[in-house]
């Protein structure tokens, strides 16, 4: 093999198994609740973790005296997180933890650990920036174009303002791991061992951070995770519960520690997305044209301030725009990514101003989006035209739509809006191992892990292709740290990375096989081709192996590696970034409760080559689903007297139930152009633009915007009195 | 949650035993939804659980006297699926959210629970008082009561209870020393400070049953709720009506989550007598439904719902 | 765990047993029913009301057809009893207050949520968790059909919401289920495959064992 194997993917028609639509491999094991997720572990000698976290939303440690919890029954090990003298700027902030023989009796220590706060002053609401007062950071003002020319020239402005809530990720799984830390004979820790079943995002980088912060190195560190309960963006390191749960293990002389969060913990501590406010001028042209755009924006991440995502999304070539945006530092937990991280609220802010401007214009929003389409970046412009056709096609927008408040005549209206969405998706660094052994038997190695998106089912299908077998031919390991590294699953990185990295290791593995056997089949290796558990030659389907029969002439096992570096020109054509999207709401509301039921919701969406359409589906299915919880329902509400998170619960922290989402329609824009790209992440792109989406509809149907998401009752109501006003 | 000794009698009189004087000394479990939450969050740390759910007398519907008698431990689903019980009071039960809190919830349970104010839960008190003075006006007060004047703001989270008051029902309360029976229209009360309770129940009894008078009213509960399930009611309303034909002689109109209590509401009892049920008489109904409620910052809109609850019950109880 | 107790903030009154309410209690009751109760048995303990506790007891919980011992103490949930002390981790512990349905099983053919079962008051009753289903029973395989899961956490309790729902509603529409199974929250956004996968179960279970 002098030459660099082609590693491109089959064309469409010689396809087997990519673009198919096998069953995801673990279902079985998870839908009989046989998948054991690392807080299922319960390893022999366990001991119980739980941690006293901060009452209050600012406060200084004064003290804190753990003798009593030290003592108290069962209690192994007490780590104590903050000092005194330490600042605590949020409630949920971790104190210390305990590690008791059952959990009953680590709750009865933590209740003994006696702590004194001095109570700092707060600020836990960050809806009106004019309240914020010394917490506000401005992050400067960015100026293209003449604003104010284009301002007075314009023929229509429109103006308004949109909120978006803090919400929280509130995944199933609460953040933590079992971890066990056996202390060695040397104290720099060389000899020290350390398993860990985490429920990370990262198993492969999960113990270089570890070891960093527990001072063992990271090949002394034994990752394990084969099941994850949802992450979102928000699991990415080993996080102080990491830390501290290993030196729970440790002090207790190397027992395995259970530490997860309790719910109300992970609701405060575990991650948010930011808030996001806008007070937004679009000026253009009566035929729809935008011709400028100011937009002054605040909005928190926690306590240090991050600006909200800047304006006009996708639409970045508007020629004219001022725009300010002012981070506000609040006393709550931090931010952390969560699926298209910035993208949510950026489409928010611009697809309400847009579809506000075209009502203005007295234009209909569809026409308004595909005209300004030519704003986008100009490689996507020709696709937004087509996604935001192909979407009013299937949602019917020519029949249903409507101009603004004319939704029907009883109390119920109907009404319908658009959003649209961008995301790179390429895929991440990923090295794979291909293993062929002599009995024919296949084995994929690659240290990733599968959020539930499909992972280990891609990654399969992609080798299973390569090598011409059947999926249970090909057995996968993933989710162990000796295997050789991926990265983590943020950003809609995974597919692209594995399925590029799984393709090199099998065709470069493949390769091997072919130059074995080459010979016994009178042919040159190039000649070969592997289908349907045989390698055959080209043209001439008789002269042919069985792929037992070829592997058995091997004299030892084929092992190759495939890697890829995470750039673009390296991808060898297997994966790209790049995705748009478009989607409509179609929506009912009560106008005399102010209750918003989904009625249908489409999403077109391209993600260049699909492996799998059915759990490409599922990924849609479930941006969608995961953005009308937030459109309608989720917020974390804060009391600004005492600085307490009022809902750190799943019962006021509302999340959308199976009856509350209405019917979703999934288009997959698999147009051979897209094809041609490669592999490109879905994870986030369909979760961008629902709340912008579900905004205009309910905007669409009662005439009127209402300003803040979620859309609950009482704003929605509040909204119809100001119209009727 | 803390530790606690548990009793499983099998006996009223032994279960009666096993109580307290205090709040503290003892929690009645049956269906444990909300106990359970309670203790959990360390709201509430009884140093004995007394188990309920073994005492046959407390199971059941009956008729009896052309009345039924409803069992403390008659679940919300066998409430649900009565074909006993008013349609008010089956309504009601159907709307408890969740299949599995209608499995373990009981008719006693839903009237002895706790309000679910965000203050309380979070720990900050029944009446949520700091300096003397309620957080809740000044505060986060969307799901607040907008009936009254403090110092309760919570909402009576019974979803029984409007029915049943319309009903004019009674509960018996069972304590060791003897029994005694209150119409729930007196059962629910706004606590005047932080040492009282919602209800008049003391610590030493224990809710055996409810006894609903014979009816031959049109009856029926309307809720309003964002989520279709696993939510509670921004507003409800159950109603009651005794007809002559098509006039209404008598209404009975009571509004569940708008008070403390549920609140009757007297106005819209009055405007409905002599009236045939119509949109417009039920609207005028809601209306009226809602005079003199003093909404909160934040939950102007409930009076909204509260006014379209009392419509759609009403329209609800004269459609066949 | 965080500390609901706000030192600056008024708390309910712990109104419960102060000394002096102790020392009152067992001067007029018998106190005849071991010694570790907390409590005064005021009602001279009526024969059987034996009370146990607060510290680990013997329990005996039949979970899936099967008696299955353990000691813990009353306090401890059914659902952490089987993770924590029976290995038993299907059900998973989500919300822990009965909001979520991560924990569904059902106790005598009815879905309950364990997180809000105490594990001492589940004794004597028929337990169902998702470990005694075959790992391909009808409404499991439909939820893998019908890819009704993502991170699976949550799973395991619709599968078995679904399972008490169906042995009610054997012939349920989409819209059945959606009412049926409105006690369970998914956060990866599932429930169009879980709709399907109910109905499709419901099927496959006509005539057949359910499992």
């Amino acid at each position: 093999m002098a030459n660099t194997p082609d590693y491109s993917w089959p064309p469409e028609d010689k396809r087997k198994v990519i673009g198919t639509s096998p069953q995801r491999l673990d279902g079985p094991q998870k839908s009989s609740g046989r998948a054991k997720y690392s807080s299922d572990m319960n390893p022999k000698g366990m001991l119980f973790g739980l941690y006293l976290t901060s009452p209050y939303a600012y406060a200084r440690l004064k003290s804190i005296d753990t003798g009593e919890a030290e003592r108290s029954p069962g209690v192994r090990a007490v780590h104590v997180a903050a000092k005194a003298g330490t600042e605590m700027p949020w409630q949920g902030f971790e104190i210390a933890a305990v590690a008791a023989d059952t959990e009953e009796q680590a709750r009865d220590a933590v209740r003994k650990i006696k702590v004194e706060y001095e109570v700092l002053p707060h600020l836990v609401k960050d809806d009106d920036l004019a309240k914020a007062g010394t917490r506000a950071r401005q992050g400067g003002e960015t100026v293209t174009g003449d604003p104010d020319q284009a301002m007075k020239d314009a023929e229509v402005v429109s103006e308004g303002q949109y909120g978006f809530a803090v919400v929280t990720h509130c995944c199933l799984e609460p953040h933590g791991q079992v971890v066990q830390w056996v202390p060695g004979n040397d104290p720099s820790g060389a000899n020290d061992h350390v398993t860990v079943w985490p429920s990370t995002q990262n198993v492969s980088g999960y113990a270089g951070s570890l070891g960093t912060n527990i001072k063992v190195p990271a090949t002394n560190i034994k990752v394990r995770m084969d099941y994850i309960g949802g992450g979102f963006g928000s699991k990415f390191t080993p996080d102080a519960w990491g830390v501290v749960g290993a030196n729970l293990s440790k002090q207790a002389g190397g027992r395995p520690v259970k530490l997860y969060l309790e719910r109300s913990t992970e609701l405060m501590i575990a991650g948010n997305r930011p808030s996001a406010y806008g007070k937004i001028t679009v000026a253009g042209k009566k035929d729809g044209t935008i011709t400028a755009w100011t937009y002054q924006g605040w909005g928190s991440g926690g306590f240090t301030p991050v600006p909200p995502p800047d304006q006009p999304y996708i639409f970045t070539r508007v020629p004219n725009s001022r725009r300010n945006r002012t981070g506000i530092a609040l006393n709550g937990g931090s931010q952390r990514a969560w699926r298209a991280p910035g993208n949510q609220a950026a489409s928010f802010l611009t697809c309400c101003a847009i579809e506000d401007f075209a009502h203005k214009a007295g234009k209909d929003p569809l026409e308004v989006f595909k005209l300004n389409a030519q704003y986008a970046p100009e490689a996507r412009v020709d696709t937004y035209r087509f996604q935001l056709d192909k979407a009013a096609e299937l949602a019917e927008w020519k029949t249903l739509w409507h101009p603004r408040g004319e939704g029907g005549g009883g109390t119920v209206k109907r009404g319908m809006g658009i959003g649209v969405a961008a995301w790179n998706g390429l895929g991440h660094a990923s090295q794979c191992r291909a293993v062929i052994n002599t009995d024919g038997s296949v084995s994929i190695e690659i240290d990733s892990q599968d959020l539930g998106t499909g992972t280990k089912t891609i990654i399969t299908q992609v080798a299973a292709e390569t090598f011409g077998l059947a999926l249970n031919q090909v057995k996968l390991v993933i989710g162990n740290n000796d295997l050789p590294p991926d990265g983590g699953s943020g950003g809609s990185t995974t597919v692209g990375g594995v399925s590029t990295s799984t393709r090199k290791a099998t065709v470069n593995a493949l390769d091997k096989l072919f130059a074995a056997v080459a010979p016994d089949l009178g042919a040159t290796p190039d000649q070969l081709e592997a289908v349907d558990a045989h390698i055959r030659v080209k043209g001439s389907p008789n002269k042919s192996l069985t792929w037992v029969a070829a592997c058995r002439k091997l004299t030892s096992s084929i092992s190759e590696m495939g890697t890829y570096n995470g750039r673009q020109q390296d991808t060898a054509g297997l994966a790209t970034g790049g995705a748009a999207g478009a989607q409509i709401a179609d929506v009912s509301v009560d106008t005399e409760t102010g209750i918003v039921k989904m009625n249908r919701y489409v999403a077109v969406q391209d993600c260049g080559m699909v492996i799998n359409p059915r759990l490409a589906e599922s990924q849609v299915y479930g941006a969608v689903i995961m953005g009308i919880s937030t459109a309608l329902f989720e917020e974390r509400i804060m009391d600004q007297e005492t600085g307490k998170y009022l809902n750190p619960d799943m019962e006021f922290y509302k999340l959308a139930g199976i009856a509350d989402i209405g019917n979703i329609v999934v288009h997959m824009d698999i147009r051979p152009e897209n094809d041609k790209r490669g592999v490109i992440g879905l994870g986030e792109p369909p979760a961008v633009p629902i709340c912008a989406a579900v905004s205009n509809a309910v905007a669409n149907a009662i005439g009127v915007r209402v300003p803040q998401i979620p859309l609950t009752p009482d704003r929605v109501l509040a909204a119809l009195e100001r119209r009727n006003a | 949650m803390q530790a606690f000794e548990y009793a499983n009698p099998n006996t009223l009189q032994e279960a009666t035993g096993l109580l307290g004087a205090q709040w503290g000394d003892a929690g009645v479990l049956a269906g444990g939804t909300d106990l359970l939450s309670l203790m959990k969050e360390n709201l509430h740390t009884p140093k004995r659980v007394v188990n309920i759910k073994n005492i046959k007398e407390l199971e059941g519907i009956h008729r009896s006297g052309g009345g039924l008698r409803i069992g403390a431990l008659v679940t919300i689903d066998e409430l649900a699926k009565s074909h006993e019980a008013p349609r008010s009071l089956v309504e009601a039960a159907e709307y408890i959210p969740s299949p599995q809190i209608r499995h373990m919830g009981t008719v006693g349970g839903d009237l002895c629970q706790r309000p679910r104010c965000w203050y309380y839960r979070q720990g900050m008190g029944l009446l949520a008082m700091k300096d003397g003075k309620s957080l809740v006006p000044g505060g986060e007060n969307r799901y607040h009561a907008i009936f009254g004047e403090g110092p309760a703001y919570f909402v009576s989270a019974s979803s029984l209870g409007p029915a049943l008051v319309t009903l004019g029902a009674r509960v018996k309360l069972v304590s060791a020393k003897g029994s005694r029976e209150v119409p729930v229209a007196s059962f629910f009360v706004a606590p005047a400070d932080e040492n009282s309770r919602e209800t008049v129940l003391r610590p030493d009894e224990i809710l055996t049953e409810i006894i609903v008078p014979n009816t031959t009213m049109k009856t029926a509960t309307y809720e309003v709720r964002q989520k279709e399930a696993l939510d509670w009611p921004l507003a409800a309303a159950s109603v009651a009506l005794t007809m002559s034909g098509n006039k209404v002689t008598a209404a009975k109109v009571v509004l569940g989550h708008v008070a403390p209590t549920p609140h009757v509401a007297t106005a819209a009892e009055e405007a409905l007598k002599g009236q045939s049920v119509t949109e417009a008489t039920a609207e005028s109904a809601g209306k009226a439904a809602v005079e003199g409620a003093r909404p909160l910052s934040q939950n102007a809109y409930k009076v909204t719902l509260a006014k379209v609850a009392v419509k759609r019950a009403l329209l609800g109880a004269v459609k066949a | 765990m965080s500390s609901k107790k706000d030192p600056e903030l008024p708390v309910q009154p712990k109104s419960g047993f102060s000394r002096r309410g102790f020392i009152r209690g067992v001067g007029i009751g018998s106190g005849v029913l071991g010694t570790t109760g907390l409590l005064p048995k005021e009602a001279a303990a009526a024969p059987g009301a034996a009370v146990v506790g607060p510290g680990p007891v013997a329990m005996t919980l039949t979970i899936n057809g099967k008696p299955v011992n353990l000691t813990a103490e009353p306090r401890v949930t059914l659902l952490d009893a089987m993770r924590n002390y029976l290995d038993l981790t299907g059900a998973k512990r989500v919300c822990d207050r009965g909001t979520c349905g991560a924990c569904t099983v059902l106790i005598n053919g009815k879905s309950v949520y364990s997180c809000t079962t105490l594990a001492i008051d589940a004794q004597g009753k028929k337990i169902e968790t998702i470990e005694g289903l075959p790992v391909n029973n009808p409404v499991s395989a439909a939820f893998v059909n019908h890819d009704g899961q993502q991170c699976g956490y949550c799973t395991p309790g619709f599968v078995m919401a679904a399972h008490g729902f169906l042995r009610e509603h054997p012939n349920p529409t989409e819209a059945d289920v959606e009412h049926g199974l409105c006690g369970n929250l998914c956060r990866c956004g599932t429930y169009m495959g879980v709709r399907k996968a109910v109905v499709e179960a419901a099927k496959g279970m006509k005539g057949g064992s359910n499992g």
